[in-house]
């Protein structure tokens, strides 16, 4: 992958597919400590144990269609080559969590990317709720579609609402670390 | 700065034009966005496609993603399906190709043909174009 957003949409759409209702993601970005700190946790169907242990398998995929699955190999393999690493944890019937950690300052680091994109097109599932959180060492952003669904109705798709929460984002990113990833 | 106030005029301004989805008469635009779909650019061509299907005010059309179709190489994939025509599947799209295949394909009925999968005895053929002579 090219960026980092596009490894959040991959992992979102996991969860989508395991029938999670709310999607939280959150993007710790720390300068002081320099890492960048990733987690994606959603209520859906989880995963037990036996499957857990071989989930980052690139052979190991719950589809049909082939038999290789490469979405959470390749977000792991882009933690490793920053000196970092990615966690899976997961209770069948509550849901899982990823998260990923990664040198920041690392020349191996994907561009963070386009994030508003990567959260308008997940928002784009039906019944699905996304919150994401951006923090930039001490300050922090969040977005709440639950918040923009009480305002709008359930329906997003209008391109207009698309628009306003893409822009939204991006200002509130910009504002909080300047643009500068 | 974005407001929420902006927001609320928004609805206020689309809320007579809700979209009454019904089955039988909706066509389908079904967008690969599995990890090879969107390694390979899906992201931006499934925007596109629903900045122009709203663009363009169609009802009764439904953008929907869904995960790998299984030619990977091939992608991003997007399908159409129009009711009781048989799917079409659209290759190695982007952005600008995808609106041409809402506009030629989804509202004229005309085949954006040097977009398609072709499928000759069995196999996949990507870059199939038609020979004249």
């Amino acid at each position: 992958m090219r960026e980092i957003s596009l490894h959040l949409i991959d992992i979102i759409q996991n969860s989508v597919s395991a029938k999670a209702t709310l999607i939280v993601v959150s993007l710790e970005i720390n300068t002081l400590e320099d890492y960048i700190k990733i987690t994606i946790t959603d209520d859906g169907c989880g995963m037990d144990e036996e499957t857990l242990k071989k989930v980052k398998d690139p052979f190991v995929t719950s589809r049909k269609t082939r038999r290789v699955g490469l979405g959470l190999s390749l977000f792991e393999s882009a933690c490793k080559r920053c000196d970092g690493y990615l966690d899976v944890y997961s209770q069948e019937g509550k849901g899982t969590e990823v998260m990923a950690y990664m040198k920041l300052n690392h020349i191996d680091r994907e561009p963070i990317g386009n994030i508003q994109d990567t959260i308008v097109s997940a928002l784009l599932n039906d019944n699905v709720n996304i919150v994401y959180r951006h923090e930039f060492n001490e300050k922090s952003f969040e977005f709440d579609s639950r918040e923009i669904k009480k305002i709008v109705g359930d329906d997003l798709s209008n391109p207009e609402i698309l628009n306003w929460i893409q822009e939204y984002i991006a200002e509130n990113i910009q504002n909080i670390d300047g643009g500068a990833f | 700065m974005k407001s929420i106030q902006e927001l609320e005029a928004i609805r206020k301004k689309t809320m007579d034009n809700v979209n009454q989805r019904t089955d039988r008469t909706t066509t389908r635009i079904v967008v690969g966005m599995a990890t090879c779909g969107i390694a390979a650019g899906a992201r931006p061509v499934l925007l596109s496609i629903i900045d122009e299907v709203k663009k363009l005010g169609l009802n009764d059309v439904s953008v929907v993603q869904t995960g790998c179709i299984g030619v990977c190489r091939l992608e991003p994939i997007v399908e159409v399906i129009k009711p009781g025509e048989e799917k079409v599947t659209y290759i190695k799209m982007d952005a600008a190709k995808a609106k041409r295949i809402v506009d030629e394909h989804v509202v004229q009925g005309k085949i954006v043909d040097e977009y398609v999968m072709h499928v000759v005895d069995g196999k996949v053929v990507n870059d199939y174009t038609v020979q004249r002579d």
